[in-house]
């Protein structure tokens, strides 16, 4: 297993995937000549071509609906959105026409689609370019959404998104691509719609995804000088939800806090709470707590950012306080 | 043409006259839900273009679809059985009026909202540039839908990566109430092509044989690797937008003036002056297209309301 960034994780699934099946093509603002502005797609250009590594103009309703069309004649396109951000612009293709085709027709146009979208705040990009509007795309029947929080995670969850026929929103988060971690070489997937433990404990249970998981991690480490053992599930994909390892979890550990990038109003931690509530109201010990984002527009300042995004500390508090609830 | 071939556009588009008008008063009986947006008026401009295409050329339109669906080789019945919202319709009563489809006939839907299946227009004529098939993309749309966003993002890619699209506008002269005059700052759709350096063409839209003639010369061109282009259909709808329009925006003369060059009526008369049915003949004609629509209202009356179990099926392929 080699240790490798996030970013060389998700470069390999494209490049594995694009050698095993010539119907696999990326499409998206400067993925070609540039190279992805997050350099995923570096050197694919020159390895694959203009047509399977298609340079679209800035048009992000264009790229989505050409995925689309493309799609339903059995190809299978990558599409990139420079940012999750730009995903409003083509918001009627990816709710109105990806996750309703499917069904609309009664089942005749299939869609292996997969749109990879990068998000998070964290960078100084103000408020237009740093959001994390995972729940909103969450909320559409139809549409897949999936969230990596670790290199392998991404390598083996893109793969399975690229093979399937469902239309995938794959959202990666800008301050993770940096991150290392062991990562299968070769053919290894991981099934989309699974959640998973992805740090063992009994005491308090966090539920959490993307880069929350590593502050949630850092969390654990300081928690656990304190003889504080929590344990965290990696939710993965938002939908499909699975909410089993959640719900074992919590069943063991009576107490929990979900933590999230996004806002906390309507957002993935008021679903998994009130999931937790519904389904588990007997087991629970203590109020469940959410970490999120304050509800602010992302300012440019960067200590303004920092105050307004969720932090070890924050998730450290919110652990103590279930804990003393 | 063939003698054959004129005889069956005739009665393809009589039975779409009939259909539509089984239509509004199933819609007024209450047996048809939602929005209903008749194709009355237009007959010409769907059957003539459709006629031209080869069985692997793409079709892929607006909500107004009963008749481009009738002219991609759908049955009245599955058409009917789809307005009646039943198991049998051709989206298995998930779609309604505006979303007929059958994609084993490269019939791409009925598309509900205006402008965004122009997107994927390009994206099924990228599909077939991938692949190196020859086949055409045919998108209709009305003068509406190229004032917004995604008709010039779509016509703007189409030029760029040279694709085998030919973009149909029918310009009926209104979208929903208002008149093109006051909603596109050119009134000449075909103009807006222009701008993207694509050959167009404007086609009498209420003579089907103009239409038929244009569409072979246009698409087979694209096929040979022209690039897009477009072609501006000029037409004009009978009935209101949807069977909901109070119809305050257009003058009860300018609609029975239109009237009078009933698309149906023009070629009826061109197809008699020139030799190639009598009248006894389209009476014939009209009579099979009636009794193929009657049949479709009473298949689709009696056919299955779908399954409770339906409603869960199909949000995804892999479950």
């Amino acid at each position: 297993m080699a240790r490798i960034t996030m970013r060389e994780a998700i470069s390999q699934a494209l490049w594995e995937e694009m050698e095993r099946d010539p119907s696999v093509f990326i499409l998206g603002e400067e993925v070609g000549v540039w190279g992805g502005t997050y350099a995923v797609t570096k050197g694919f250009y020159d390895h694959f071509g203009p047509e399977r590594v298609r340079d679209t103009p800035i048009a992000e309703s264009g790229i989505i609906g050409a995925a689309i069309g493309a799609a339903l004649t059995g190809l299978r396109p990558v599409a990139e959105l420079m940012t999750i951000n730009f995903a409003f612009s083509a918001m009627d293709h990816i709710v109105n026409q990806a996750a309703k085709l499917h069904y609309m027709f009664g089942g005749q146009m299939v869609l292996p689609l997969v749109i990879r979208a990068v998000g998070g705040g964290g960078r100084q990009l103000g408020a237009t370019h740093s959001q994390t509007p995972d729940a909103i795309f969450a909320h559409f029947p139809g549409l897949k959404v999936v969230a990596p929080g670790t290199p392998a995670d991404a390598k083996g969850l893109l793969k399975s998104a690229i093979r399937s026929n469902d239309p995938i929103l794959f959202i990666e988060h800008a301050t993770l691509y940096q991150m290392r971690g062991e990562v299968p070489e070769g053919d290894y997937t991981i099934p989309i719609g699974k959640s998973t433990v992805q740090r063992a404990g009994k005491d308090v249970t966090i539920v959490t995804y993307s880069k929350m998981l590593e502050i949630s991690l850092k969390a654990a480490e300081q928690l656990s000088k304190e003889g504080i053992e929590v344990e965290i599930v990696d939710l993965r994909t938002l939908r499909p939800l699975d909410m089993d390892p959640v719900l074992e979890s919590f069943k063991k550990t009576n107490r929990a806090v979900i933590v999230e990038e996004g806002w906390k109003s309507y957002g993935v931690g008021a679903e998994i709470a009130a999931r937790i509530y519904e389904e588990a109201f007997d087991y629970v010990d203590a109020p469940i707590r959410r970490v999120a984002q304050k509800e602010v527009p992302l300012p440019y300042n960067r200590t303004l950012e920092q105050m307004a995004l969720p932090k070890v500390e924050d998730v450290v508090q919110a652990v103590r306080e279930v804990l003393n609830g | 043409m063939e003698k054959d071939e004129y005889l069956r556009m005739y009665k393809e588009m009589v039975i779409i006259r009939r259909l539509e008008e089984r239509s509004a008063e199933l819609y007024q009986q209450g047996k048809i839900g939602g929005f209903l947006h008749l194709y009355i008026g237009q007959e010409a401009v769907s059957t003539g273009l459709i006629s031209a295409r080869k069985p692997q050329d793409r079709v892929i339109t607006a909500y107004r679809d009963h008749g481009v669906a009738i002219n991609c080789g759908l049955s009245a019945r599955e058409v009917m059985a789809e307005l009646l919202g039943k198991a049998t319709g051709c989206s298995k009563g998930k779609g309604g009026s505006m979303h007929l489809a059958d994609v084993t006939k490269n019939f791409w839907g009925g598309h509900a909202i205006v402008g965004a299946h122009l997107p994927i227009a390009t994206g099924l004529a990228l599909g077939d540039a991938y692949t190196g098939q020859k086949n055409v993309t045919i998108c209709m749309f009305g003068d509406g839908a190229t004032n917004i966003g995604y008709f010039h993002e779509a016509l703007n890619m189409s030029k760029i990566w040279n694709l085998p699209v030919l973009w149909v506008c029918e310009n009926n002269q209104y979208g929903m109430g208002t008149a093109v005059e006051r909603a596109s700052a050119v009134s000449e759709i075909i103009q807006k092509a222009q701008a993207y350096g694509m050959p167009s063409r404007r086609v009498d839209g209420m003579d089907v044989v103009a239409m038929r003639q244009a569409a072979e010369e246009m698409i087979e061109a694209i096929r040979e690797g022209a690039g897009p282009m477009l072609m501006e259909a000029m037409t004009y709808r009978f009935r209101g937008h949807s069977m909901g329009d109070p119809e305050r925006y257009r003058k009860p003369e300018e609609v029975h003036r239109y009237q009078e060059n009933d698309p149906i009526g023009i070629f009826r008369q061109y197809l008699q002056e020139n030799g190639i049915a009598t009248e006894e003949a389209l009476n014939q004609l009209d009579d099979e297209a009636e009794a193929i629509v009657e049949d479709a209202v009473q298949f689709a009356e009696a056919s299955p309301e779908p399954q409770p179990h339906e409603l869960f099926e199909h949000i995804y392929v892999e479950a």
